[in-house]
């Protein structure tokens, strides 16, 4: 029960300290599962948050779900989930919905349409932050052609973006490789997965 | 259907939104507002303000509130579990094999491709908040606050919520 109360007061504090989304939360989960409560060391989180950015979707529930997975097994994770992200939805949904219900006066209409240009400055700096993290790390010559190609097919063939992704994403795993590091660094990787299923082996049983 | 909907609309961006959570915000916006419809440019930007001054992870404050709007309890329930869900179960049973792949190039090529359509999704994106906004208040009026914004934020590191409230009582007072 105690190691329940803990996951769910870290997370939760987590989540409502995590300005800027959930990379914002990433040094607060490091704060409390690392130096507070010591559920795991450096190096496990490191290496925790490099396999998490490689996956898809939320990293703040993902982080949250397989920490409290290893805490305290299916009913740790449960709880750092929902710890992480219950307060801020309802606070969500109870300002949202209380907001709506007087859009129609002149002076709420105001508030709301100065807003937009600020959200668009910020998707506008977030695109330009996810360009600039792609030409780095391929070249901007492929950037510009892949950012071409890529917006006539969704803006002017109407493709879904799941399939441009989708097909990216083949294309990814079935290109050769080139380079010989990797195979230096699979072996090292390798020992450390197996460590790391023992010692998982160890607990789930 | 509504349920399964709703479930479609954050299963799609969470298993796709390689990047984290802002990288699920224009695939979230492809699925509600252009495909299923259940906001305006300018609701799902007044949500998206709001969810950006708000703390914790936004991919599930959108699901929660969306899925809250769209069907109530029950559809908030749906869209964060679809959001959440399938990246976590992945995460944890297949940390074995992950933890061999991850430094090979092919699995940091993954995140890498989607980062251009995500990056062009974005700015799609902003690019309709920006004139959604000259459409509304004016060429001078959008000019004034995304710059001054822009400044406050990316300049002067004030935080984003203070902003967004600043904005709020200029708008309240000037462009209502």
């Amino acid at each position: 029960m105690r190691t329940h109360w803990d996951l769910f007061i870290a997370f939760f504090r987590i989540g409502m300290l995590g300005y800027g989304g959930g990379p914002g939360s990433i040094p607060l989960i490091h704060k409390e599962v690392v130096e507070k409560y010591k559920w795991m060391d450096d190096e496990d989180f490191g290496d925790l948050l490099a396999l998490a950015n490689t996956l898809p979707g939320p990293i703040a529930t993902k982080l949250a779900g397989y920490i409290g997975h290893n805490v305290s097994g299916f009913w740790g994770m449960i709880n750092a989930v929902l710890a992480t992200i219950i307060p801020t939805i309802a606070l969500m949904i109870i300002l949202l919905t209380s907001l709506s219900s007087i859009d129609d006066l002149p002076w709420v209409q105001g508030m709301t349409a100065a807003v937009i240009p600020v959200v668009g400055m910020m998707l506008a700096v977030l695109t330009w932050q996810f360009l600039n993290k792609a030409g780095k790390g391929m070249g901007w010559l492929q950037t510009g052609i892949m950012s071409v190609v890529i917006f006539a097919l969704l803006y002017f063939l109407n493709v879904h973006p799941g399939i441009v992704i989708g097909v990216l994403l083949i294309i990814a795993l079935v290109m050769k490789d080139k380079s010989k590091k990797e195979e230096k660094t699979e072996d090292k990787l390798e020992e450390k997965a197996e460590q790391r299923d023992r010692s998982q082996g160890g607990q789930s049983s | 259907m509504k349920y399964w909907h709703i479930f479609l609309a954050f299963f799609i961006p969470g298993i796709l939104g390689y990047g984290g959570g802002p990288a699920s915000i224009p695939l979230v916006e492809n699925e509600v507002v252009r495909r299923y419809e259940w906001m305006s440019v300018q609701d799902f930007s007044e949500m998206l303000a709001l969810a950006n001054s708000l703390p914790g992870p936004i991919a599930t404050k959108m699901a929660g509130f969306i899925g809250y709007d769209e069907g109530g309890v029950l559809g908030a329930f749906v869209g964060v579990f679809a959001a959440v869900a399938p990246s976590l179960i992945i995460m944890i049973l297949l940390l074995g094999v992950l933890y061999k792949y991850k430094d090979s190039s092919k699995v940091k090529r993954l995140t890498q491709y989607v980062r251009p359509v995500i990056a062009i999704l974005l700015g799609v994106m902003a690019w309709r908040f920006f004139q959604e906004s000259y459409d509304g208040v004016g060429l001078w009026q959008t000019a004034l606050i995304t710059v001054s914004s822009y400044l406050l934020i990316e300049r002067m590191k004030v935080h984003p919520a203070f902003v967004i409230a600043a904005a709020l009582v200029y708008g309240g007072l000037f462009l209502g």
